[in-house]
């Protein structure tokens, strides 16, 4: 448990790292998560010990941005004064995104699917 | 108030444990009640605490940063929880990697999607900068989208509420939205729903049918990257 939890620490220091070096625009602990995926790759596997830790954070997730969260009674003013722009904008782009995304999946993926059947289409 | 009694007041606001007790308690009273509303979306456990909590430090006169000097504690844990979502990615990725084609155009249609339709619709109904920043990354997951919003001027505290009600939304009205377009295809609506609604959307997704939430999973680890490689780079188009 503490070996997984370690690695997991180490990847997110090297994404805040390389973050504050590069000045790059991007937050550190998604870096850190890219790392960690390319380790995966290249291990070929999960492994169980880490697999139970990242579990039992994931499992937690929504619990971790309660903290956060609660910060918005500070910002009740914002909300009220901004009320329908963010309202109108957070139904309009939610709904948006799901027909865009759903249409343009539906269409390729049934490309894929009718397409020449090369050497991979009865792989597993 | 007796001797002994206010010292123990003065105890229990000086150390983490209060809030520590106090966040955890409210969660659970959430997500007892999302239990026992079926899990349905409108009754959100993260969206209960927070009400349970906003009211308790009204109430009590607490001052939020003074709640948070002890909440942060679960709020640190956020930063190994986002590096932790590639878990899951790495085990959705091996399973879908002959669909990788539909997958990383639909992701890129989706993700650009979400940041540029709120950008507009919140810009031309006057919101302010700080506003849309905060908006701006709302289907990634909120700990990815905390982390984008805050370089770019937005307020992490308003962007983790947007992220909820977003999620929200998507798993409340995304399969609705699928219908009409008559999209049938279960990895089509789950990558869908995923994109739009991330976590909340997911496991809507997951109840309703196993592809589907498999590639809702997917769709949300993969668009925290895309999100956040993709609004800083909008951010800095639009507004220099």
């Amino acid at each position: 448990m503490i070996g997984a939890l370690t690695l997991i620490l180490c990847c997110q220091l090297a994404g805040e790292l390389a973050v504050t070096a590069s000045g790059l625009p991007v937050p550190g602990p998604v870096l850190g998560m890219i790392l960690l995926f390319l380790l995966l790759a290249v291990r070929g596997g999960v492994g169980e010990d880490l697999g139970r830790v990242g579990d039992a954070l994931l499992k937690n997730l929504a619990l971790l941005f309660v903290p956060a969260g609660v910060g918005v009674v500070v910002h009740l003013g914002l909300i009220g004064r901004e009320g329908l722009a963010i309202t109108a904008a957070l139904v309009v782009s939610t709904l948006l995104t799901v027909l865009v995304t759903g249409l343009v999946m539906s269409r390729l993926a049934r490309r894929e699917a009718d397409g020449p059947s090369g050497p991979e289409a009865g792989a597993p | 108030m007796s001797e002994p009694l206010s010292q123990i007041w003065v105890y229990l606001s000086a150390s983490p444990l209060a809030a520590l007790t106090l966040t955890l308690a409210a969660y659970q009273v959430g997500f007892f009640l999302y239990r026992r509303a079926g899990f349905h979306p409108l009754v959100n456990p993260v969206l209960v605490a927070v009400l349970l909590i906003g009211a308790v430090l009204l109430v009590s006169g607490t001052a939020y940063p003074v709640y948070f000097d002890g909440a942060k504690f679960v709020h640190f844990l956020l930063g190994p929880a986002t590096v932790a979502l590639a878990i899951p990615l790495y085990r959705q990725f091996a399973r879908v990697r002959r669909s990788a084609l539909a997958i990383g155009v639909s992701l890129l249609a989706g993700s650009l999607t979400a940041a540029l339709s709120a950008l507009a619709v919140a810009s031309l109904l006057g919101a302010s900068r700080q506003t849309l920043a905060s908006l701006a990354p709302k289907s990634a997951t909120a700990p990815v989208a905390m982390g984008i919003a805050e370089p770019l001027g937005g307020l992490p505290s308003l962007t983790a509420v947007l992220v909820i009600l977003t999620g929200i939304l998507g798993a409340a009205l995304g399969p609705l939205v699928l219908d009409l377009a008559r999209i049938r295809d279960w990895r089509a609506r789950g990558f869908a729903i995923g994109t739009a609604a991330h976590g909340i959307g997911t496991s809507r997704a997951l109840l309703v049918n196993e592809t589907a939430g498999a590639f809702s999973s997917l769709a949300m680890g993969l668009n925290a990257i895309a999100t956040a490689l993709l609004v800083p780079l909008v951010w800095r188009l639009i507004f220099g």
